[in-house]
């Protein structure tokens, strides 16, 4: 029996030569990521430790991203116990830079790594074939500081992209079509992996969108087949690949679900479930408070040239808030040279530092009690952006961008 | 004996945790605000004890650990769910908080209701009917005998 993407990078961490859906086995992490969420924690109860010691600190990369500038004492001091352990201790450290998913991409993931970060959306890099999954401080600190961990090998679901996304059709449609279609958790335990010809047609930016969200469906790791786009994309960024795995033809899927990028159509996640999905025009009554576009699910250039195309000459509505958030500094300085941020300002949008932003509900752009926002953030639970008695909906940079204009929700077409 | 707080499905970490809160010094100062957005009074009413019980997919979304953590500090003895997400699972075994699948006892439950949990035998007891819990893979029960992860670094 052949095996999966999945099954191959874990038993390659595992020092094996195979292993199957359903095996527990102790690995070897490629690298290891935490953020401000959580790391205060994780430092806590590693000064806590008997025998406190990290295993390879050249795997550590620390990033402040949630919540900078801090907005309060509280997190001031929070982030100060970080960014001082990990001096101390020689982490790697990124503070202000970005979000820690595109500081990522952009920096360390390589295909074939097995990464642990603490954050739920680390399936991200599996648009770079790397397996990455969220895991809490605990089992953070635990390889942190012996290097390794156990992992549950999951069961793959496997895409079949085929055609091309339509005109004024974006890889989030794409992406909350398919947690739609098999719910919030449709793909719990499992990998999502994406193949077929329709990758081709998706550039890195589609890509990282679309395995980000496998998450808000429950997912352990998404992976996409590593071609001439994402060695492009690597070799750009100055680094080789660890490994390039494909499953093979007699690998065991548990399910297979071919997808017609040409039937996606522009796509609204309703309040407040993710997969709670309707065609974007059904909700053109809805009147908006606040747009974001940014995060890492679609704070990246190619997002924010889709948003200043749309807005270009025109205003975001009177008494809409619209906040423009790219995703990393990289982003933020390229968009300034494309005079993309100009475009945003004279447009009336707020353009911020890059960070979480919105979409962590704590820092920047909090709603209030029965506000609506249309956000590219990553998910729409109730007070997930602020008051419990408020509204999310989520859609992409063009959707957003369009509502923005509008004052109602509206694809770019509408405006 | 501890008495059933009850939620619905897809409850998310964000609902038992509020981002707002995560980056607040200790759990012990942020467990005041578990559960706000849903049930403002939950961790003034909690007791030592009790149990929460969902429906599926319990602690979907963010990886924050601080939502089975302020649970645990809270008092919760254990959460009962149809299914839960994967990282709430996992970091609930790491920190020692037991998590239960039990498919049928959501739905003939009710808040307010009380209910017992022999874990060792894994026979959990509401309302003068017996409930068969899903036993954990070993490799988490280990865990869970240990007294969760960091126990066995400290060994």
């Amino acid at each position: 029996m052949g095996m999966t993407m999945a099954e191959k990078i874990i038993a390659g961490a595992a020092g094996k030569e195979s292993c199957k859906a359903g095996d527990i086995e102790t690995v070897t992490l490629d690298r290891l990521m935490s953020n401000d969420g959580t790391t205060h924690l994780t430092i806590d109860m590693y000064n806590n430790l008997k025998n406190p010691h990290i295993a390879d600190v050249d795997k550590l990369v620390w990033i402040v991203d949630h919540n900078i500038p801090a907005d309060s004492p509280k997190t001031a001091a929070s982030q100060k116990k970080m960014r001082d352990f990990a001096r101390e201790h020689g982490i790697r450290f990124y503070e202000g830079e970005g979000v820690c998913h595109q500081i990522m991409m952009e920096n360390h993931v390589r295909p074939g790594e097995l990464i642990f970060g603490a954050d739920s959306h680390t399936c991200a890099y599996g648009a770079l074939g790397a397996f990455g999954t969220g895991v809490g401080c605990t089992d953070y600190l635990y390889a942190m500081v012996t290097g390794t961990s156990w992992l549950l090998v999951p069961e793959t679901i496997r895409f079949n992209l085929n055609g091309k996304l339509n005109e004024g059709v974006y890889a989030r449609d794409l992406i909350l079509t398919i947690i739609g279609r098999i719910s919030a958790n449709g793909a719990n335990y499992k990998a999502m992996e994406f193949a077929g010809p329709g990758l081709a047609t998706l550039t890195m930016a589609d890509r990282i969108s679309i395995c980000n969200l496998c998450v808000e469906a429950g997912a352990k790791t998404a992976l996409m087949e590593v071609d001439d786009i994402a060695l492009e994309y690597l070799k750009a960024h100055g680094r080789e690949p660890k490994a390039i795995f494909k499953s093979d033809e007699d690998a065991n899927f548990a399910q297979v679900i071919d997808v017609d990028l040409s039937e996606i159509k522009p796509i609204v996640a309703k309040p407040h479930f993710v997969d709670n999905i309707v065609d974007a025009k059904e909700c053109q009554d809805v009147k908006i408070d606040e747009a974001f576009l940014g995060s890492c699910n679609n704070g990246r250039l190619e997002d924010l040239r889709v948003g200043a195309r749309i807005i270009k000459g025109k205003k975001v509505a009177e008494g809409v808030r619209f906040l423009v958030v790219p995703a990393s500094r990289a982003v933020y300085k390229e968009a300034l040279k494309e005079g993309i941020l100009d475009t945003f300002m004279e447009a009336g949008a707020m353009v911020m530092n890059p960070n979480c932003s919105v979409c962590w509900g704590a820092c920047q752009g909090v709603i209030g009690q029965g506000e609506v926002l249309i956000s590219t953030g990553t998910r729409n639970f109730k007070g997930r952006a602020g008051h419990k008695d408020s509204f999310v909906y989520l859609a992409s940079a063009a959707t957003v961008t369009a509502s923005a204009i509008k004052g109602t929700i509206a694809t770019a077409d509408m405006v | 004996m501890g008495k059933i707080f009850k939620f619905y499905k897809d409850v998310d970490t964000d609902q038992i945790i509020a981002s707002q809160y995560l980056l607040y010094p200790t759990i012990e100062e942020m467990k005041g605000h578990t559960f706000e957005s849903l049930n403002a009074d939950f961790a003034g009413e909690v007791k030592e004890g009790d149990f929460v019980v969902a429906d599926e997919n319990f602690g979907c979304g963010s990886s924050r650990e601080q939502a089975p953590s302020v649970l645990k500090a809270l008092g919760v003895k254990a959460v009962i769910a149809k299914s839960f997400a994967r990282i709430f699972y996992r970091n609930s075994i790491n920190i020692g908080l037991p998590v239960i699948v039990c498919k049928t006892l959501p739905d003939e439950v009710e808040e307010g209701d009380d209910m017992e949990l022999n874990l060792k035998e894994g026979v959990i007891t509401c309302n003068g009917k017996e409930y068969e819990c899903t036993k954990l893979p070993d490799k988490m029960q280990e865990i869970l005998d240990m007294g969760g992860l960091i126990a066995s670094l400290n060994k």
